[in-house]
């Protein structure tokens, strides 16, 4: 052997022990490897896992759907559509603030302004960048993929009648909420429970796959409201065309279903579209027919006379003497038109004798009045339920002055609603009984109590049938093959400092038909600024509209023969047209 | 030449020949190197098509990259290692002109001169990766061994002056691994233990002093890697992140496809260094001892070609490319299991990417030349 191949030996030795030593360390490096990935994947597996999931799995709201309100027929008045609105999370989106214009692009607001509002809540991890946003669009946001930004699904309301169920229906806010009306009274029940579900998320938050519901939502229940939306409709439009005509200020009707006590139809002036936020002001979103007082005037004589037939001290044909047409309570004179003379109690009401009511009303003890009053249920809240419903006003009698007894008898120091006043007259028309009034359409109808005998009844509404007729004051009510009993009503509004002199209120309140009757209705023109402005010029006409329409929409039979009387139709059908 | 008796031990009798085999010879492949390197690219290219998020796309390009990186291979095994031998000092010479060429001209990506254009666009440091370990052994191919402390030095200048020049584009990583690669070199010739301890105590103000040579981002990374918790959201994101994504893999992980720190996001650099990551999330354990134990095939089948080589530079060439290659796989994995601070070196032959593919591949190619190049005994 060579020297060389001496070297060349050993060499080859060394390297095997270098290569060795290699392979030792090499074990050593394989071994740590392999402790890592036992350490990381069997015994830390349950803690990095659940590290994974909490970045991974996020609990969301599942939104409930809010119950539809229909009217009595199960036609829609409020719906609600799915909307989604876009959320970010400043902090995750503050990387891709850049994209802003292309965003606000898509949500159609101004770039500057949404760059103002993320950049002001940087520290936030939460922001509507825009709220109800229709689904289509909100897929064109997600299709960007930005980090941070998120759409959630709501429900936005929908209500098909607008203006015309505006007031009683109400509205929800943006959070799908009752803010006035139905929606507000009836929030609980129409707005149901959130669910909650899993989801799995990217790192941008966005969802990617519903993971498990935890708990599912419990939507809303549907609403029946008591109202008929045809009638309604007819009540809208027929009181539109005569609060312009009028020029007046506001106006109410509302018709009541004597059977039931259920509210048919319930319509104000001005009104609003529920659908358009722009149009929210106190004073067009006001349901008048339930929140706004007035002093009833004449339309509150029937209730007098009720009181002084219960009394047992009169009878319909009773006759007081009103002459000289005017007569003296303490300070104040109290006068008729003109000097209606002797005059039965029938009469009284036909002609609207002020001097007469009062007289019958100084001759009834005042708890006797209160109390058939209250009975009626003025100066008490009604069982509608609505939000911000007015009591009206009636002084306990124990605070009677001679004089208050006395205007009390026409109508003014007393304040009611649209709907008390009908409810009242729809105790008239009921026999006596006074059912509850209801904004929800009953099964059954609510237990009933009594407020006058039959008889008195029967009598009052014989009475307010002579209003109706020819001499009376109320003929424009009158429609064909129908007896109507009503009564008009004209009252000079509270101002400050006393009454004014140009400013009425006009008034028709009655029942159809007259018979048997089925509605209660209630006509409110507030300060009609043409040159009528009596309650027989205004109101009657308008409740003569409503009323021939609805009876024949109700298919109620009609119960007297077709002009037995051709005067009155004919100024009936003439009242239509020019009211047109 | 007469053989040696160690020779003769380390040497299998040449069995006779199947068609297949001696084909194989011809053409210079060595089978198990050849089937070790295609399990291991096949598996990755498997793990990679759920990384990409599923991209038919995206995963062809890399099966044309591997395809490339194979063929460089074929190329390379047909140069005879006393070629290679031979071109070593001019190679190694052209691989410095370029750093100092990529320096002054090359292109800016990332804060970092790492690409030059003459051409076809590459990264002068990837030359380096061969050209250092080769210089290595071609100084002490016919030189004492083991090798002296004067020679040592000298070698020591062949390593520290590429590794300033990788430095300063900066890629401090591909600069440590080339160093690495040179250092492996001199172990394997058998540089004396004194002098490993006592490189090893100037490891210590030499960490120091590289401490002061580096820039905040990496020593952030340090930092990091002591309490990533201490910035989840910034610098420690990557690796809270990616020890969750293994962690929750557990012994069989969360199938093929469904790993949700790769998929949801979460995860980065999912296709590239943390791939990794995604493998242990999707296939548990079990996927992370396989893929290491066939890295550890290809290895072991490195070093055993190492051994068996007749001459002094293809032995230490052999052992230095095979070794280097382990480094590159602990670094990536012990990087992305939060064992050691984010340097940025992909997996081998799995992370999406190209040009070290080929490099990498090259270096096996050098691999099969030297064992298909022996004279093997007559029986």
């Amino acid at each position: 052997m060579t020297r060389g191949a001496e070297t060349k030996q050993k060499t080859a030795r060394r390297f095997v022990g270098r290569v060795t030593l290699v392979l030792a360390f090499f074990s050593l490096v394989a071994a740590s490897l392999v402790a890592r990935a036992v350490h990381l994947q069997v015994l830390d597996k349950d803690f990095l896992n659940q590290q994974a999931d909490t970045r991974h799995l996020r609990t969301e709201e599942i939104s409930a759907h809010r119950g539809t309100i229909t009217d009595r027929n199960g036609e829609p008045l409020a719906i609600s559509t799915p909307v989604d609105s876009v959320w970010a999370n400043p902090k995750v989106f503050a990387p891709a603030v850049d994209s802003v214009p292309e965003l606000a692009g898509i949500l159609g607001v101004d770039p500057q302004m949404l760059m103002g509002r993320v950049t002001r809540s940087m520290d936030k991890e939460f922001l509507y960048l825009k709220r109800h946003l229709n689904p289509a669009q909100a897929q064109q946001v997600l299709a960007l993929k930005l980090p941070g930004i998120n759409v959630k699904r709501e429900y936005r309301r929908y209500y098909p009648a607008s203006e015309v169920t505006g007031h009683l229906v109400g509205f929800t806010n943006i959070d799908d909420e009752g803010q006035e009306g139905l929606e507000l009274a009836f929030n609980h029940w129409l707005a149901g429970e959130s669910g909650a579900k899993r989801v799995l998320k990217d790192r941008l938050g966005r969802s990617i796959e519903n993971v498990e519901s935890i708990s599912p939502p419990h939507h809303g229940k549907d609403l029946q409201a008591s109202i008929d939306l045809r009638l309604q409709y007819l009540a809208y439009r027929t009181l539109k065309s005569a609060i312009k005509s009028h020029d007046a200020r506001s106006g109410s009707i509302v018709v009541l279903d004597v059977k039931t006590g259920e509210v048919l139809a319930m319509v104000n002036q001005p009104t609003y579209n529920p659908n358009d936020r722009s149009q929210f002001a106190a004073e067009r979103y006001r349901n008048r027919a339930i929140t706004d007082i007035f002093e009833p005037g004449s339309s509150i004589k029937p209730l007098v006379v009720a009181a002084a037939l219960e009394s047992g001290q009169y009878r319909p044909s009773s006759i007081v003497d009103t002459a000289p047409g005017y007569v003296t309570v303490g300070p104040k004179t109290i006068e008729d038109s003109r000097n209606l003379g002797r005059i039965s109690l029938t009469t009284i009401l036909a002609r609207s004798s002020n001097v007469g009511v009062t007289m019958l009303a100084m001759n009834l003890q005042a708890d006797q009045l209160w109390d058939t009053m209250t009975q009626f249920g003025l100066g008490s809240l009604t069982t509608s339920g609505f939000p911000g419903e007015s009591a009206g006003m009636l002084t306990h009698f124990s605070h009677w002055q001679p004089i208050s007894q006395a205007t009390l008898a026409y109508g003014y120091g007393v304040s009611v609603t649209p709907l008390q006043l009908a409810q009242a007259y729809s105790a008239i028309g009921a026999d006596g009984n006074m059912r509850p009034v209801s904004l929800v359409a009953l099964d059954r109808p609510n237990d009933a109590e009594r407020v006058i005998t039959k008889d008195t009844a029967v009598a009052v509404r014989r009475m307010l049938e002579e209003v109706v007729r020819p001499g009376g004051t109320g003929t424009k009510a009158s429609v064909d093959g129908y007896r109507i009993a009503g009564k008009t009503g004209t009252a000079w509004k509270f101002a400050s400092g006393g009454y004014s002199q140009d400013k009425y209120i006009s008034i028709f309140a009655g029942l159809a038909p007259a018979s048997d009757p089925r509605l209660a209705t209630v006509v409110v023109i507030d300060e009609p600024s043409g040159e009528l402005y009596y309650g027989s010029d205004v109101a009657a006409p308008v409740f003569a509209d409503v009323m021939s329409e609805s009876l024949r929409l109700l298919a109620v039979p009609p119960d007297a023969m077709p002009a037995r009387d051709a005067g009155s139709v004919m100024q009936a059908r003439t009242i239509r047209t020019t009211s047109q | 030449m007469p053989l040696t008796d160690t020779q003769r031990l380390l040497t299998p009798k040449a069995a006779p020949l199947s068609d297949f085999a001696r084909l194989m010879r011809r053409m210079h492949i060595d089978g198990p190197l050849l089937g070790g390197l295609l399990l291991v690219s096949g598996f990755g290219l498997f793990i990679l098509y759920s990384a990409v998020g599923e991209s038919n796309r995206l995963l062809m390009n890399q099966v044309v990259r591997l395809s490339v990186a194979f063929a460089a291979m074929l190329i390379v095994a047909q140069m005879s290692p006393d070629f290679l031998r031979r071109w070593t000092p001019w190679g190694y010479l052209a691989g410095l002109l370029l750093l100092v060429l990529v320096l002054t001209w090359g292109e800016v990506g990332h804060g970092a001169r790492r690409w030059l254009d003459l051409g076809i666009r590459f990264q002068p440091s990837e030359v380096m990766k061969l050209a250092v370990p080769m210089m290595a052994a071609w100084f002490l191919h016919d030189r004492h061994i083991p090798p002296r402390l004067g020679h040592l030095l000298i070698i020591a200048v062949m390593i520290v002056v590429p590794t300033v020049l990788i430095a300063q584009q900066p890629d401090l990583g591909t600069a440590l691994l080339i160093a690495a690669s040179g250092i492996i070199v001199v172990v394997l010739a058998g540089m004396s233990f004194r002098v490993m301890v006592g490189m090893g105590l100037l490891a210590v103000p030499g960490a120091l002093l590289l401490w002061n040579f580096m820039k905040d981002y990496q020593k952030q990374r340090v930092l990091t890697l002591l309490d990533p918790d201490s910035d989840p959201l910034g610098a420690g994101y990557n690796i809270i992140q990616s020890k969750i994504a293994i962690g929750s893999g557990g012994l069989f992980g969360k199938g093929w496809t469904n790993g949700s720190q790769a998929h949801l996001e979460f995860l980065p650099e999912r296709d590239t260094d943390f791939i990794f990551a995604v493998l242990g999330e999707e296939f548990g354990l079990f996927g992370v001892l396989t893929i290491l134990a066939l890295y550890m095939f290809v290895i072991g089948r490195g070093l055993y070609i190492a051994v068996q080589a007749h001459d002094t530079y293809s032995r230490l060439l052999a052992g230095s490319i095979s070794l280097t290659f382990l480094v590159y796989v602990f670094v990536n994995t012990a990087m992305v299991t939060g064992l050691i601070p984010v340097v940025g070196v992909p997996l081998p032959l799995v992370s999406f990417g190209g040009t070290s593919m080929v490099t990498l591949m090259a270096g096996f190619g050098i691999l099969m030349s030297i064992h298909s190049h022996r004279k093997l005994l007559p029986h």
